[in-house]
């Protein structure tokens, strides 16, 4: 039976759900279970994202505090994950891959191919992205193009919360590992789930709004922006389809295709900084595939090549917003040769 | 003939002959690769543990396949020592269809799940914080096994293998970090990059025991490797081992050592594991000749097989370029 | 107090999550005389579109809201009234309406009431609506839920009490159906009866959920007072499936599409919405499962499984059967097998989803053993 909660509660609940259901689910993280070695520490946090809030005391010695050691931990699930544990790491900001880069790239992502198909690495890495928090340059990044550019490595990018859980339950089921990327500016919000335990294939994209003038694909956060401007143009006769494609790696490109091909116009909208981000790679899939189907060029929203700036006034110019979206659209509409 | 002949431990005849027979097939996988590199039919980089021979076999006799190990670049010793196949190892690094990961990895690369051989390694410093995860794996799944991690003097100074001595302490996970320093890092002395004056102190720094051996020793670092892995089976934590020992090749195959005088002329001459291990034993009346000459000529037949299979074997074909990467969905 | 002869037309809730509708068309202009069963609008929700259609007789005496307009559900968007009934009186009830709509004071509109019950260890989920001494028990088809009788279950709810139920493996009941025999799916019918306390009921069952139905007659005849049968299994030996396993095995919007077109006559009710609740429905744990089980029920090799006309011969109580010409699924053809029992009753343009194809004929099916 589904009923509101927020993106953060389903998360909680698949990890819930998965660790009842599979003892070699664990939980590893930067105050995962609340600080520990601190006086009254047990499960006061449940991460600094507050996901893993109540695992502490439920799933005893399987939620692991971590000294701020990225490299460590994540190498550490990686290596339990190759030893039949089904470890979920959560490394706090994305932008903190750096620290911990080699350990996904050289290590996990490869650990199946070079090995001739004969490792499993089961590992789940969540990671929160994205700009809207004030957080500034280094923990508000969309990084989630150079994980997806890295072959081996599943890339995961929940708008909703139907979404979140749903995916997350795959991405733990999954024997591959996954980058799984929460946008900070998505745990409150709220949107139906289904109680009971649920997966929602990787490759799969989901079409949020139906149309024949337009196909817009929009990415994690960028979805609800960009149904927003759906919506608006809606109002004005102008249909746009959107297409949340969920996954980037891999990524559903029948969908955008047969979108492309029925409206013959698109418009891609991506949190990430616009060289060799998603924007560019699905226009180069389609500019590749769907060329004769074109009526007008691609356009993309998307911030522009800079850092994430601090003060409020400069990076709410930096986040595409539905107005942007709802300008491109039109440009795109207007096209004449 | 350094003619100190120390205590051979309470090692069997079969544990001795075992020992000597791990030594002896690396030794000669190893001289047999150097000589195959220089004929051109070997692609790529590789990196000899010749020399080296009693610290992989002295640590992994006392594993067993719940015990996970992670390598280095130089990994042949620790894939031999771990029970990987060799015939399958040959062919690998021939880059070879029928080599242990498909021709798809490389001597870099040589990995045997089955066996607890979590892989060569590419990259410095990349092994010991997935030796936390299997260690940590052992520990939630109450197995009894440890994780070593061998690494070499370069790898002692990157980050990631502190963290992962940091985390493995306070995790106190059944670990073992095997500092293999054989006084370089590519060509760069340990004595002007390591700081310290031994590996071994920055243990410390972990709050973990730190001991230090002599890497031509089979014996010394069977006894430590013993301890280390002993104590992390009884839960008493992670454990750091600095092995002091000399390559007898340069960093990778193609390297004129420039760098280095002639400590390795030297170190074959007198103190040289297999001999020693040959003398020790001999002496000690436990094993003898002929039965060390006879694993001799049955290794380099191993060895000779290995080679002609390897040349023998296909080659990957286009219709494996792309499998392997994902499981399929 | 509000002249009883004028009737307002509201803005219908089809489904749980909704809580507006756009008006698309006006099908009935003001001052035509519209009579019971109707199409009067065709509505446009964020799941679903659909035609309104009137439950009532008299003339549209008013739009209140115009085509391409939204409202919200429980709000008043048309009027209907007999020809006598003053222009005073009907402005009245207008202005009422158009201020409720500018306020956003709408009252919440009744809509089926969502419960749980335990029946027998397994969570039942059913929705109810209406009040009466009557019951009507809605039994939906393999794969459904309770969401499919959403044109049917509020008109039929004036003066009786009617539920739809999720049976297990299905909608929001427990997944695990056990051994998924006809017979432990009827069984668990009369169980839900016994819970609720419903001594008698009409039941009413769609394809799978027409042989429950019956099985449930069969087996307990004093509980039963009514039977309509939509689509029924269980009677003929056709079936298309390929269809029903593609169903089971379909797990992505391309995979089950091309399937659920075979359910309408009009593939253009195969909407984005229908398709992802399904999904949505299969995706969850333990679903796949009871539906392979089920299907163990209705199939042997490609034909059907289940004779429910013996035990149906047993059964002594009125009875409606609905059929829709172009059913794929289900042959109309199959409906010789009750030839000799009853009239049944054969929907032109209408699949096997008769009762969202053509609600109207379905009631009417269905009020013809009520009374």
């Amino acid at each position: 039976m589904a009923r509101t909660i927020s993106y953060r509660e389903a998360l909680n609940e698949a990890l819930v759900q998965e660790m009842e259901r599979d003892q070699s689910v664990i939980v590893m993280g930067e105050d995962n279970a609340g600080g520990a070695g601190a006086p009254g520490a047990d499960d006061a946090w449940g991460g600094v994202l507050g996901v893993t809030k109540g695992l502490y005391d439920r799933f005893p010695g399987r939620v692991l505090d971590t000294p701020i050691t990225e490299s460590a931990f994540v190498g550490a699930a990686i290596g339990a994950a190759t030893r039949g544990m089904r470890p979920v790491a959560e490394l706090m900001f994305i932008d903190f891959l750096g620290v911990c880069l080699d350990q996904i790239y050289n290590q996990a992502a490869k650990f199946r191919y070079m090995f001739g198909g004969k490792a499993v690495t089961p590992v789940v890495i969540r990671t929160m992205y994205g700009a809207g928090l004030r957080a500034a340059a280094q923990h508000s990044q969309s990084l989630y193009p150079i994980f997806t550019h890295i072959p081996g490595l599943k890339v995961v990018l929940p708008s909703s919360p139907y979404e979140a859980k749903g995916l997350l339950t795959t991405a733990i089921r999954d024997n591959d590992p996954v980058i799984f990327c929460e946008h900070k500016a998505l745990y409150d919000t709220t949107g139906e789930v289904p109680e009971e335990p649920y997966t929602i294939p990787f490759g799969e994209a989901d079409i949020v709004r139906e149309g024949d003038d337009l196909t817009i694909v929009a990415f994690g956060r960028m979805v609800s922006v960009a149904a927003e401007a759906a919506d608006e143009l809606a109002r004005s006769g102008v249909r746009c389809e959107v297409i949340d494609p969920r996954t980037t790696s891999p990524l559903d490109e029948e969908t955008i295709l047969e979108s492309v091909e029925n409206t013959g116009r698109l418009v891609i909208v991506d949190e990430a900084t616009p060289r060799c981000n998603l924007a560019t790679d699905v226009s180069a899939l389609v500019a590749r595939q769907a060329f004769g189907s074109l009526l007008a060029p691609i356009e993309m929203v998307t911030p522009p090549h800079t850092p994430v700036p601090f003060s409020d006034v400069l990076e709410d110019l930096y986040i595409p917003d539905a107005q942007r979206v709802v300008n491109a659209v039109k440009n795109v509409m207007s096209w004449e040769r | 003939m350094t003619g100190t002949l120390r205590p051979t431990g309470a090692l069997d005849a079969t544990a001795l002959l075992d020992g000597y027979r791990t030594m002896r097939t690396i030794r000669e996988f190893e001289e047999r690769v150097h000589e195959e590199f220089a004929k051109g039919d070997i692609p790529g980089f590789v990196h000899l543990y010749a020399g080296e021979e009693a610290s992989a076999t002295g640590v992994c006799t006392h594993l067993d396949d719940r015990d996970s190990i992670a390598s280095t670049h130089r990994g042949h010793g620790h894939c031999i020592a771990k029970g990987v196949d060799v015939t399958e190892m040959m062919a690998e690094i021939y880059g070879r269809r029928t080599g242990a990961c498909k021709g798809k990895g490389g001597s870099m690369h040589i990995a045997d799940l089955s066996k607890g051989m979590l892989g060569a390694n590419g990259i410095v410093g990349g092994g010991p914080p997935l030796i936390c995860g299997t260690a940590l794996a052992a520990k939630q799944q109450g197995t009894g096994g440890v994780g070593v991690a061998f690494f070499g003097d370069g790898a002692s100074n990157q980050g990631s293998t502190l963290e992962a001595m940091n985390l493995a302490s306070v995790w106190n996970l059944p670990a073992v970090f095997v500092a293999e320093n054989n006084g370089y890092a590519e060509a760069t002395a340990a004595t002007w990059s390591v700081a310290a004056d031994n590996i071994a102190d920055r243990a410390a720094g972990f709050g973990m025991p730190g001991v230090i051996v002599d890497g031509f020793d089979f014996f010394a670092v069977h006894e430590a490797a013993g301890e280390a892995v002993q104590r992390a089976r009884d839960g008493g934590g992670p454990t750091l081992i600095e092995v002091k020992l000399t390559r007898y090749y340069g960093h990778f195959e193609g390297d004129q050592q420039t760098y280095r005088g002639d400590e390795v002329a030297r170190a074959r001459a007198e103190l040289d594991c297999l001999k020693t291990f040959r003398s020790r034993v001999t002496a000690a009346g436990q094993l003898t000749d002929e039965q060390l000459d006879a694993v001799d000529r049955e290794v380099a037949e191993l060895i000779d097989h290995a080679v002609a299979a390897a040349l023998e074997a296909p080659k990957p074909t286009g219709d494996d370029l792309e499998t392997d990467v994902y499981i399929s969905y | 107090m509000t002249d009883e002869r004028i009737h307002r037309v509201t803005m219908p809730k089809w489904g749980l999550s909704m809580a507006t509708g756009k008006i698309t068309d006006w099908w009935a202009a003001e001052g035509d005389d519209v009579s019971d069963g109707d199409d009067l609008a065709e509505i446009d929700t964020d799941k679903i579109a659909g035609t309104l259609e009137s439950t009532g007789d008299g003339v549209l005496r008013r739009i209140v809201v115009a085509a391409g307009s939204d409202a919200p559900v429980g709000a008043t968007i048309a009027v209907v009234a007999p020809a006598e009934v003053p222009d005073s009186a009907i402005d009245e009830v207008v202005a009422e309406a158009e201020q409720q709509l500018a306020s956003g004071e709408v009252e919440e509109a009744g809509g089926p009431a969502v419960a749980e019950v335990d029946v027998g260890g397994r969570m039942i989920s059913y929705a109810s609506i209406g009040e009466g001494p009557e019951a009507v028990v809605l039994v939906h088809g393999f794969g459904g839920d309770k969401n499919s009788w959403l044109f049917v279950q509020e008109p039929l709810a004036e003066g009786r009490t009617v539920y739809a139920l999720d049976l297990p493996g299905h909608g929001a009941s427990t997944k695990d159906v056990g051994d998924g025999s006809l017979n432990a799916l009827a069984a668990t019918l009369v169980a839900f009866l016994d819970e609720l306390g419903v001594e008698q009921a009409h039941l009413v069952g769609h394809s799978l959920g027409g042989a429950v139905v019956a099985d449930a007659a069969a087996s307990a005849p004093d509980r039963v007072r009514s039977l309509t049968l939509i689509a029924p299994a269980g009677f003929g030996s056709e079936v298309d499936a390929d269809y029903l396993r593609g169903f089971v095995e379909a797990s992505t919007r391309r995979e089950l599409k091309p399937h659920l077109r075979k359910l309408f006559a009009d593939e253009s009710q195969v909407t984005r919405h229908l398709v992802d609740d399904l999904l949505k429905y299969k995706r969850i744990d333990g679903v796949r499962e009871a539906l392979q089980t089920l299907l163990g029920t209705l199939l042997h090799g490609d034909a059907q499984a289940i004779d429910t006309g013996p035990a149906l011969a047993e059964v002594d109580v009125p009875l409606a059967v609905v059929w829709g010409r172009q059913d794929a699924v289900l042959p109309s053809t199959n409906a010789s097998a009750l030839a000799d029992r009853v009239q049944v009753r054969f929907v032109d343009g209408a699949g096997h989803m008769v009762h969202m194809e053509n609600p109207a004929a379905t009631r009417e099916a269905i009020e013809s053993v009520l009374r």
